[in-house]
């Protein structure tokens, strides 16, 4: 069953910028375990576009599709074998990147 | 009631968790578990009266609640999806199986509703539905919901569980005390909503969830009979079920402790509990740190053994609240220690104590109904008449309200 894993921000209490080593340390337990899928950091959301071609015409907007306090700052794709492993897994990974995680199951 | 309707009612009470929970384990999936189970209980309720009692009901209803679920998987889908997905999560589970401390489906099916990953409401509705056996209508009428709000709650949590892929098992050692107290949680809610049942126009007692709760206890009892935190909760119900009836007055009116007739206490009840509690405190005595429930069992343990209120050993009680702060220090329980504090040394060092706590507890009612006994008995009537007002603003049980208005009314003006 693969999870994905949300990491959320928020601009008014940002966690903290030093986690890179150690959450490198931590996808490479991911890799080893056979738990880790794919792991990525995102650019700031004002870096994002959204684009409708459902018109006529496809509309370019700046920005993200939803401004809000809390944004999505990374994402992680997990394999486990449930819901259990995932979460444990997650608590531990919060821990390590200073922020919170929602975990979702994909269908 | 006839004999076989009686079979019926004996065989769903002892049967029901047992069936739903072999049928989850089997299938993987609590949905079709769920409803197998309701067929099977639908069909000894056609066929029983004609063809008399089966000599095992509880084997005859495995069997056919296992061929309805069976039957629907084919029925739905021939082969197809829901099949290999049943059958793939069955292999799952068989696979990763020892992990389990103990081997009993019913615990598997607990943990499943009450894991942490659903909203409490969720697991207190989805406990009484798969283990407890209770309708959606029956829970709907206890929690003041509508049927609607309940079955769609529980059959969202269902999904989740299929959706997140929630595990059928008993959690590992190294969660297993904190699974344990999730467990309790729950059960300790049901509990108290029967205990002191909110809603201004309902009856301040629902024993209907009481006896479920403590049936639910006792079973979680048989299956971790080695848990501390089970047997102290387990004995705390049983020590306050045992007072239930003598709580509220004939005029509807909330009963405070001391005033209760202490021969109308369950005397049974009292004696378990006791067992519980004796059970505990040498588990204690080797060394085994008691939990919040077996402290709150063991001051329940101490007013129950009063035979007059006045015999009260309040420096025991005093003693077992001062523990339990130091194990969780919430403002609840540093209130419900000051009212040992105010017995031993009077109503004049407590106020104080209780003072202090107002930042925290503003708008709960227990608050506001402990300082104005506290001001009554310092003579303080225009203050206590004001404390019990707000009290009786917050308070949300009938008979409580009741207690409180009588108070009030009763203050020299």
């Amino acid at each position: 069953m693969q999870y994905l894993v949300s990491v959320i921000d928020d601009r008014a209490d940002p966690g903290s910028s030093d986690r890179r080593p150690a959450i490198s340390e931590f996808n490479e337990r991911l890799i080893s375990g056979g738990y880790w899928v794919f792991a990525g950091g995102l650019a700031d959301p004002d870096a994002a576009t959204v684009i409708d071609n459902r018109g006529e015409h496809p509309v370019f907007t700046d920005g993200p599709f939803v401004e809000s306090k809390e944004y999505l700052a990374g994402v992680w794709v997990w394999e486990a074998p449930d819901l259990d492993v995932a979460l444990t897994l997650a608590a531990e990974a919060s821990r390590i990147c200073d922020r919170k995680l929602e975990v979702r199951p994909f269908q | 009631m006839s004999d076989v309707e009686d079979a019926i009612a004996r065989a769903y009470r002892a049967e029901w968790a047992v069936i739903v929970a072999g049928l989850a384990g089997r299938f993987g999936d609590l949905d079709l578990a769920e409803e197998s189970a309701a067929e099977a209980f639908a069909t000894a309720v056609a066929r029983w009266p004609s063809d008399g009692v089966p000599p095992k009901p509880g084997a005859w209803l495995m069997i056919t609640a296992t061929r309805k679920g069976i039957d629907r998987i084919r029925r739905e889908n021939r082969r197809t999806e829901k099949h290999t997905e049943a059958q793939s999560m069955f292999d799952v589970n068989a696979e990763s199986e020892p992990v389990g401390v103990i081997d009993d489906d019913r615990l598997r099916l607990i943990f499943t509703c009450c894991h942490p990953a659903l909203a409490v409401e969720s697991r207190l509705a989805l406990t009484l539905r798969m283990v407890g056996g209770l309708t959606v209508a029956e829970i709907a009428r206890a929690f003041l919901a509508s049927e609607s709000a309940i079955g769609q709650r529980i059959t969202r949590a269902k999904a989740k569980i299929k959706a997140a892929r929630i595990p059928y098992r008993v959690p590992s050692d190294d969660d297993l005390a904190d699974r344990v107290t999730g467990v309790l949680t729950v059960l300790f809610l049901v509990f108290n909503e029967g205990y002191l049942a909110t809603g201004a126009d309902t009856d301040p007692v629902r024993p209907e969830l009481t006896a479920e709760a403590i049936r639910l206890t006792r079973l979680v009892r048989m299956l971790l009979p080695e848990d501390g935190e089970v047997a102290g909760l387990l004995a705390m119900m049983l020590l306050s079920e045992a007072r239930r009836t003598a709580r509220i007055a004939s005029t509807g009116q909330l009963v405070p402790l001391a005033e209760q007739d202490r021969g109308s206490w369950d005397a049974a009840l009292i004696a378990e509990g006791h067992r519980l509690v004796r059970e505990r405190l040498s588990a204690a005595a080797a060394g085994d740190a008691p939990g919040r429930y077996q402290i709150l069992a063991a001051i329940n343990a101490v007013h129950t053994s009063a035979r007059e209120s006045r015999d009260t050993d309040w420096s025991q009680v005093l003693a077992l609240y001062d523990q339990l702060v130091n194990l969780d220090p919430s403002p609840i329980i540093a209130l419900n220690r000051a009212i040992a504090v105010a017995e031993l040394d009077g109503p004049g060092a407590a106020l104080p104590i209780v003072d202090r706590l107002e930042r925290d507890l503003a708008g709960y009612h227990s608050f506001h109904a402990t300082r104005a006994d506290l001001l009554r008995r310092l003579g303080r009537g225009e203050d206590a008449r004001a404390a019990y007002g707000q009290a009786i603003d917050l308070a949300g049980n009938a008979a409580e309200i009741a207690y409180l208005t009588a108070k009030r009314d009763s203050l020299p003006s």
